[in-house]
């Protein structure tokens, strides 16, 4: 049996227009699993931000939703690709595992809900708190999942607030 | 006020970055890493009992001034390897979190 279900939070309008300006446009690879190197690209991603010389407001926020995706990706899937677009008026990270996907979306956005293992909570995780903390610091989020297949994020922090 | 001077105030162990004196601002304490990356704020000493290397990249995106290790927690050596590439500073003390966080909230409140 699949479930498939999404959920979507805006706080923006209008619409970010993804296609205009691209300043950067990068992908990283994430392995599922590994605590070593967890939080790498999150790290590269900072500092690509950075590098472009943006607000440190949005380089902050990016930094903590792609952190929080990323070690989604290593605690719970097997492995997922991290997408980062910059335009002009906005920073786009949309991440795509393959794994085991989320049933019940709405449960899993509440603070303190958490299926982490106690292996997980050892090193500090499992807080049920990462899916919130990415709804709270971007500006608009989109999540999808399929049971047994995958789970799609994508989140938008603005540049230049309309 | 300096880590280092902090590190001297406080009989902290320095285990890596001594040559950075980074400018602590502020403090956290906890050991729950997305409530880390939720609450903690740029140039915050972080007090924790955690060990494993995923606090280094906490440190390193966040922007905090040093990870600080309570009740004589030695860092794992993957992360005092990873803290020394990432010029992350790493000190550790041998209070508890509870008496560690008040000093530090003392002596930082002491030198504004
Ligand atoms: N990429 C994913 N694939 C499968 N399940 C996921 C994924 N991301 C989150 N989940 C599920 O949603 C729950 C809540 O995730 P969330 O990130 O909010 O908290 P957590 O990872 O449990 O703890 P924390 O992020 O605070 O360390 C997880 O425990 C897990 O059951
Ligand atoms: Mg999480």
């Amino acid at each position: 049996m699949r479930k498939a279900s999404s959920a979507v939070w805006k706080k923006l309008k209008p619409e970010v227009n993804a296609s205009e300006n691209i300043l950067v446009k990068n992908s990283f690879d994430v392995d599922g699993g590994n605590f070593d190197t967890a939080g790498t690209v999150s790290t590269r991603i900072k500092s690509i931000l950075k590098e472009q010389g943006l607000p440190s407001d949005v380089v902050r926020r990016s930094a903590i939703v792609s952190y929080e995706a990323e070690i989604n990706v290593v605690s719970y899937a097997k492995r997922g690709v991290i997408n980062l677009t910059v335009t002009p008026a906005a920073v786009e990270i949309a991440v795509n595992d393959e794994g085991p996907g989320i049933p019940d979306i709405e449960k899993a956005m509440q603070q303190g809900y958490s299926t982490a293992s106690q292996q997980i909570r050892e090193m500090g995780f499992g807080a049920g708190m990462g899916l919130y903390n990415i709804k709270s610091y971007s500006d608009r989020f989109d999540i999808s999942s399929e049971v047994d297949k995958g789970t799609f994020l994508k989140m938008i922090i603005l540049i230049q607030k309309p | 006020m300096e880590t280092g001077m902090i590190a001297r105030e406080l009989n902290l162990k320095v285990m890596s970055g001594a040559d950075k004196n980074n400018n602590a601002t502020g403090g956290y304490t906890g050991d729950l890493l997305s409530d880390v990356m939720a609450n903690a704020r740029e140039g915050d000493i972080w007090i924790t009992r955690q060990v494993h290397q995923n606090i280094v990249a906490v440190a390193t995106l966040k922007d905090l001034a040093a990870i600080v290790l309570v009740n004589s927690c030695e860092p794992a050596r993957d992360t005092l390897e990873k803290a020394m590439k990432e010029n992350v500073v790493i000190m550790v003390s041998s209070q508890p979190a509870f008496e560690l966080s008040g000093r530090i909230f003392n002596l930082l409140n002491s030198s504004k």
